[in-house]
């Protein structure tokens, strides 16, 4: 695995680089230096949102939406920053979530401290259930470890359908946050109330989960992650160093499973399965796992993709399903990868003339996958609509699923726009190379 | 006594099946280094591209034309899909295989629905072909074991007798010096994807009627077969049909004998506790074999990779 390239730089000290254009880094984290800024930004956003998005189900979804950013940060610790691919994170939420739920009915002491501070104990409770896996799970990574996580996974959410007691069986368990001690007089009965908790602990983590990545620990996991056998005769444990991340992942998972306690006061076996885990991972890939905001966008993306596309369509699953094995195939950097490509042309300051190319390619493209999802909607209308039942809408229109207009209408549109990006691609490659070279004198 | 047989049987259909997955499986694995996850799903598409057939032509030809159908799906997969994504490292390489599962799952329930087809045992292996003690075996049980045993045969002939196997395995083992000597490894690497997921397609073919073709069994199936592999040892065939048999019987046995976790626990020497609803294990205490019988293969797995994390059979530490 000694793919790293050494290079002496000026000053004479050899220095290990990373080569930008080879396929494989694009997978890897850059080294971006971050201001305070993003983090004033973020903030901002997070208070001003419920202002611009009022309604209750605009606050459900955005509530979901930063329990998913939490979730996936902490499993970017783990893929993005230590190289550890796991099937079975779930159960770090889960267990955390499940036990915030048994602290929330254990009235006398749920009584005795404000509800803010319960996502702590989550955390906690997925840090111990990390505690005991990563001793042993963290020894190797690579398929070992992912075999390993995939094993608990599995091992755990049957669990929760055997121990009655503490998961609940196939019904899971409920309970009431308002019973803790108000907070300022406040006891979150509202969604309001619930939201800027929420999004308290979600800057929070994510503050803290940047930080870490940051310490020594953090920059060793990077180094561990790209090469173990190296990381090992600078004097470190590459396990202890995997052991290290691991733990503070279960820590933040168990806080989103805390969180999504406090949000939904319910807790079943669907929390902690195996689906859930698969979930995160395409989240964290598709918001891309090579920079540390990569699975917020990811996060985003995918709840909005959910609860917007599921209400629209029965097929949401499949588009995501498609979008994903897309994103895996030509962009392994994620979207945050798909951004960050951009940084070069900005510098140069030639970002400007990428737009009309962009423009001409990218509009035609969405009309012709518009059309493409058209056909998809119309075969699975036409193949499972109840019998006799003709009219679908679609796009605002109704007509005839079964008769031939709209499908020439749907083929004419989707080859004319794939025909219109084809021609129009040459050129954005030009603009693309010239946006990225850089200007005479200027180096 | 008469009950123990039928276990054995039973477990050996069950085992014989696992093995046809695991053995394309642990193949594809020596050869790219990377876990299929989406080789459950071809056995899925074995089965329903089969259902489909036999609309048409009967379930012989299904059994003949559904696992070259899936073949050379595979094969299109391996060409178009992984070797695309083979450059970006190991990783992407799982999470596309990962994706293509979720994917194909919705493509089936696009296709044909979200309900279980009805794919059924032909006329002519509907009937009892002995019965042991009042137990009867069904003559399609018999049918599903021959034909395991000789996809077992024939893959074991083609890859240490012939020169085709040959040059395979050598390719599995030194890639470069095999394409040094003019072969075209690539294409053998596609060839075994496809040889791989036609197994699975024949194993999807065969347990279609039995376990049932709905878009959910590639997930009943599908962490079974990685379990499997994994404690028979990576890249190991004969590791992977001793772990085959070994979780056909120990899931089968568990579910058939009803042994309570209390029962094992007094025998150690451990008294019930008195007031047992109050007591917080109080699950642990009614715990039954039947129960537990289905993830009793990943406690094994989290087992052996502790203490043996190459597997029974594995040679090389991953």
């Amino acid at each position: 695995m000694s793919d790293l390239k050494h290079t002496d730089i000026e000053d004479g000290t050899e220095q290990i680089t990373t080569d930008p254009t080879d396929a494989r880094e694009k997978m890897r984290a850059g080294s971006m230096t971050y201001t305070l800024m993003p983090w004033i930004v973020g903030a901002v956003l997070l208070v001003i949102m419920p202002f611009i998005f009022t309604s209750n189900s605009a606050l459900t979804i955005m509530n979901q939406m930063w329990i998913t950013v939490v979730f996936a940060l902490s499993y970017n610790m783990l893929l993005g920053q230590g190289g550890m691919l796991s099937f079975g994170h779930a159960v770090y939420a889960g267990v955390g979530g499940f036990a915030a739920m048994h602290i929330m009915n254990a009235s006398d002491f749920f009584a005795s401290f404000p509800l803010p501070v319960l996502p702590l104990f989550a955390g906690l409770f997925g840090m111990g259930l990390a505690l005991i896996v990563g001793s042993f799970s963290t020894r190797n990574a690579g398929t070992v470890f992912a075999m390993i996580s995939l094993g608990v996974g599995e091992l755990i959410a049957a669990c929760s359908v055997i121990i009655v007691a503490f998961f609940g069986g196939e019904e899971g368990i409920s309970g009431d946050r308002t019973y803790a001690m108000p907070f300022f007089g406040n006891e979150f009965l509202q969604q309001i109330d619930v939201y800027y908790l929420t999004s308290f602990w979600v800057l929070l983590s994510a503050v803290l989960m940047y930080l870490w990545s940051r310490t020594p620990v953090g920059r060793m996991a990077n180094a561990v992650r790209d090469n173990p056998e190296r990381a090992e005769f600078l004097g470190y444990s590459a396990r202890w160093v995997r052991f290290y991340s691991f733990v503070a992942s279960g820590f933040f998972a168990g806080i989103a499973g805390g969180l999504f306690a406090i949000n939904y006061e319910i807790l079943t076996e669907e929390n902690l399965n195996t689906a859930s885990s698969g979930v995160i991972l395409l989240v964290t890939f598709l918001g891309g796992v090579g920079f540390f905001f990569g699975p917020i966008i990811g996060a985003v993306v995918f709840t909005l993709v959910q609860t917007v596309l599921s209400l629209q369509t029965e097929l949401w699953a499949f588009y995501a399903g498609v979008l994903f094995l897309a994103t895996v195939m030509f962009f392994p950097g994620g979207l945050a990868g798909l951004i960050m490509m951009h940084v070069p042309a900005f510098k140069t300051g030639r970002a400007g003339t990428l737009v009309m190319p962009y423009i001409k390619t990218l509009l035609p493209a969405a009309v012709g996958v518009l059309a493409v999802s058209a056909l998809v909607e119309m075969t699975f209308h036409v193949r499972h609509a109840a019998t006799g039942d003709y009219d679908m809408t679609l796009f605002w229109t109704t007509f005839n699923s079964h008769s031939l207009l709209p499908w020439i209408i749907a083929i004419a549109v989707a080859v004319l726009a794939f025909w219109i990006t084809r021609r129009n691609m040459p050129e954005l490659r030009a603009a693309w190379a010239t946006a990225n070279t850089a200007r005479e004198g200027t180096v | 006594m008469e009950l123990i047989l039928v276990n054995v049987i039973d477990g050996l259909v069950t085992g014989l099946l696992l093995f046809m997955l695991s053995a394309g499986l642990t193949l594809i694995f020596s050869m790219m280094g990377v876990l299929n996850f989406a080789h459950a799903s071809f056995y899925m598409l074995g089965a329903y591209f089969a259902y489909q057939i036999s609309l048409a032509l009967g379930f012989w030809m299904g059994l003949l034309l559904a696992p070259l159908i899936v073949g050379v799906l595979g094969a299109g997969v391996e060409r178009y899909g992984l070797r695309r994504v083979h450059q970006y490292g190991h990783v992407p390489e799982l999470i596309f295989t990962f994706g293509l599962a979720l994917l194909i799952e919705e493509l089936v329930q696009f296709i044909w629905g979200k309900n279980q087809m009805p794919y059924d045992i032909p006329d002519i292996l509907n009937f009892t072909a002995f019965s042991i003690a009042g137990n009867s075996i069904p003559a399609y049980k018999i049918f599903m074991i021959f034909i395991s045993v000789a996809i077992f045969i024939g893959l074991l002939y083609i890859l240490t007798r012939t020169r085709v196997g040959m040059i395979i395995q050598a390719a599995l083992s030194y890639p470069r010096t095999v394409e040094a000597l003019g072969h075209n490894v690539p294409l053998i690497f596609m060839g075994v994807f496809g040889v791989g997921t036609a197994l699975a397609g024949v194993a999807g073919v065969i347990a279609g009627p039995v376990l049932g073709t709905f878009p959910g069994m590639a997930f009943v199936l599908g962490s079974i077969v990685f379990v499997t592999i994994v404690i028979g040892g990576l890249g190991s065939l004969w590791g992977a049909l001793v772990a085959s048999l070994l979780i056909g019987w120990l899931t089968t046995f568990a579910k058939s004998y009803n042994i309570e976790m209390s029962n094992i626990l007094n025998g150690i020497g451990i008294v019930t506790p008195s007031n047992l609803e109050d007591n917080i294990f109080r699950d642990l205490w009614t715990v039954t074999s039947p129960q537990i019988a289905d993830i009793l293969p990943y406690i094994l797995m989290v087992l052996i990779l502790i203490f043996r994390p190459a597997g029974l059979f594995g040679k090389r530490h991953t």
